[in-house]
């Protein structure tokens, strides 16, 4: 489906698309931004999923088992914590121009 | 539906999520848009996962169900409890798990014998590989930040050491890519365990100081790890996930150590960032002089200006609400305060924000160093709170310290400077600050929630 040079070419305008997505980011938003991405790789949870969808020995399973246990893990703390910064921003945000106010 | 019409939906489904991935990410640099951009992530995660259970020829479902619902409530819960402060640790063991889910799926591959011809194989070890040393070393990450390992353990030859263990490896790996298909679980076995071995030592010896950049290396390599495992699974969300967290992580890495004034090669192998001082053997001239909050608070009551510097000592004893509370007293007798935030404040760079944030801190009294350092010789009081190597001034004149050249913020031009201090013990970096020592600098010993909490009670009743 996905062979040789189609594979590569997706590898390199994907590198490229990390990179420019990222360039120019504010110092403030490291931090999130950091959490955002480590979010994003937890996508690892599909490909946990289907390798253990396809084991088949205890040994198989059991890894598996790990790996699908690590990558919920992934996401969902991933999620997890970039919202909560991310929320705060905003509020902080509303309280800025609600100070200006008075 | 056939078999086609699910592998369609399914590869339909990868690409939506993959270009929400993307678009998430391009509204999380930018502070207007970055909430949205967290959620749009989000729906393509959702998406594909569910959409995964449709996969043809799968079983184990219901041990699959079981397995998500561990990891992700108990993720959830952490995720949702943790504090502002501990945050960067928590970064560290979410990317940890990811890192280990792709290690997890390169050994049920490689062990089952799925993974056939050289590039796949190859590429399947090498993110394996990573996958195991992200796992390893974003463990011991957590560890040390979380201050669950306090010393770093370092030896004469540790790099050489590190070598021997890569080129087992890298042997190993190699062993089975030349040997190709199954029937390799010594090989294999050896293969991981090498591999965590070398995420250990590889992370042990680096510095508190400098986990930051190495969480941030490790995310990217996870990334990279999760594309060659999108490889092996022919998987094109993961494969472009993967690598735009891969590339997009490398340069957040690049930028960090950069705002640091660290090379990448000098975080990883030459094990300074907790190292005593080893320059400055005559330590800072003068002595370091104690004052009480009282007169704190009538210098600070009378001033025009202060400059805030809160470093992660200040988020340490959780007084981010006082300290704020403590301007807020200053401002209604109009003094003008502003906050001034070093690169790497905090833990990791971005982070003093999130905490000030979370004490409501307003976006405009909050500035980086390179917009406020010139307004420090304006200032009649610089309020100096838990920050250390980020204020001090042997950074621009001692050659021999350590964080020589390091971009540091100027308290030490204002006409005052007072620092909220625990102790009289030495920095994160453990070196000696030359500015606590100076003529005009004046020492409030004491827990900074309480300092502070002092502080406003005296303001009000000026």
């Amino acid at each position: 489906m996905i062979d040789g040079f189609i594979a590569l070419y997706i590898f390199m305008l994907a590198a490229f698309t990390g990179y420019e997505v990222i360039a120019r980011v504010p110092v403030i938003l490291h931090t999130p931004l950091m959490s955002g991405s480590n979010f994003v790789h937890g996508i690892v949870l599909v490909g946990a999923m289907v390798a253990m969808g396809r084991a088949a020995t205890t040994l198989e399973i059991t890894i598996a088992f790990l790996g699908v246990v690590l990558a919920a893990g992934n996401a969902v703390g991933g999620y997890a914590v970039t919202e909560r910064m991310l929320e705060m921003f905003k509020s902080s945000k509303g309280k800025s121009t609600g100070k200006g106010a008075h | 539906m056939g078999t086609i019409g699910a592998g369609t939906l399914i590869q339909a489904s990868y690409f939506v999520a993959a270009a929400l991935f993307i678009l998430g990410l391009k509204r999380m640099s930018s502070p207007v848009t970055a909430r949205s951009g967290i959620i749009w992530a989000g729906i393509g995660m959702v998406v594909a996962t569910l959409i995964t259970f449709m996969t043809p020829g799968m079983g184990n479902y219901l041990l699959m169900t079981v397995a998500i619902a561990v990891g992700g409530i108990a993720a959830w819960v952490t995720g949702r409890r943790v504090a502002m402060a501990n945050m960067p640790q928590m970064i560290a063991l979410y990317n940890g798990m990811g890192g280990g889910a792709a290690g997890a799926i390169a050994a049920v591959e490689l062990f089952a014998g799925h993974v056939e011809g050289v590039t796949v194989l190859t590429l399947g070890v090498l993110g394996g590989v990573i996958g195991a040393v992200s796992f390893s070393g974003s463990l011991i990450a957590f560890a040390k930040l979380q201050g669950l390992i306090k010393s770093s353990f370092r030896f004469r030859g540790q790099n050489i050491v590190n070598l021997l263990i890569l080129a087992g490896t890298v042997v190993a790996g190699a062993i089975i890519v030349v040997h190709g298909g199954g029937g390799m679980a010594q090989h294999v076995t050896l293969l991981f365990v090498l591999a965590l071995v070398l995420g250990i030592t590889m992370t042990l010896p680096i510095g508190g100081a400098d986990m930051p950049v190495v969480i941030s290396l490790y995310n990217a390599l996870t990334g990279l790890a999760v594309a060659f495992e999108g490889f092996v699974l022919n998987n094109a969300a993961m494969i472009i996930a993967g690598t735009v967290v891969g590339s997009a992580g490398t340069l957040l890495t690049q930028l960090m150590a950069k705002a640091m004034n660290r090379s990448l090669a000098n975080v990883l192998f030459s094990g300074f960032g907790e190292s005593p001082a080893a320059g400055g053997a005559a330590g800072p001239a003068g002595t370091l002089k104690a004052i009480d909050a009282a007169d704190v608070a009538v210098m600070l009551g009378f001033s025009e200006k202060v400059i805030v510097v809160p470093g992660y000592g200040m988020a340490v004893a959780q007084a981010q609400h006082k300290v704020w509370e403590l301007c807020q007293a200053l401002i209604a007798r109009g003094v003008a305060v502003k906050f001034a935030i070093h690169p790497v404040a905090g833990r990791m760079p971005g982070h003093m924000n999130v905490l000030l944030a979370e004490a409501g801190v307003p976006y405009d009294l909050i500035y980086d160093e390179t917009e406020i350092n010139a307004e420090f010789e304006t200032a009649d009081a610089a309020l100096v709170i838990g920050a250390n190597d980020v204020v001090n001034p042997v950074a621009r004149t001692d050659k021999s310290s350590p964080i020589y050249g390091m971009p540091i913020l100027n308290a030490d031009k204002a006409k005052n400077v007072i620092v909220i201090k625990r102790g009289q013990g030495a920095g994160f970096s453990g070196i000696e600050n030359a500015l606590f020592y100076l003529d005009h600098t004046r020492m409030l010993y004491g827990d900074g929630q309480a300092k502070a909490g002092e502080l406003v009670q005296a303001i009000k009743a000026l």
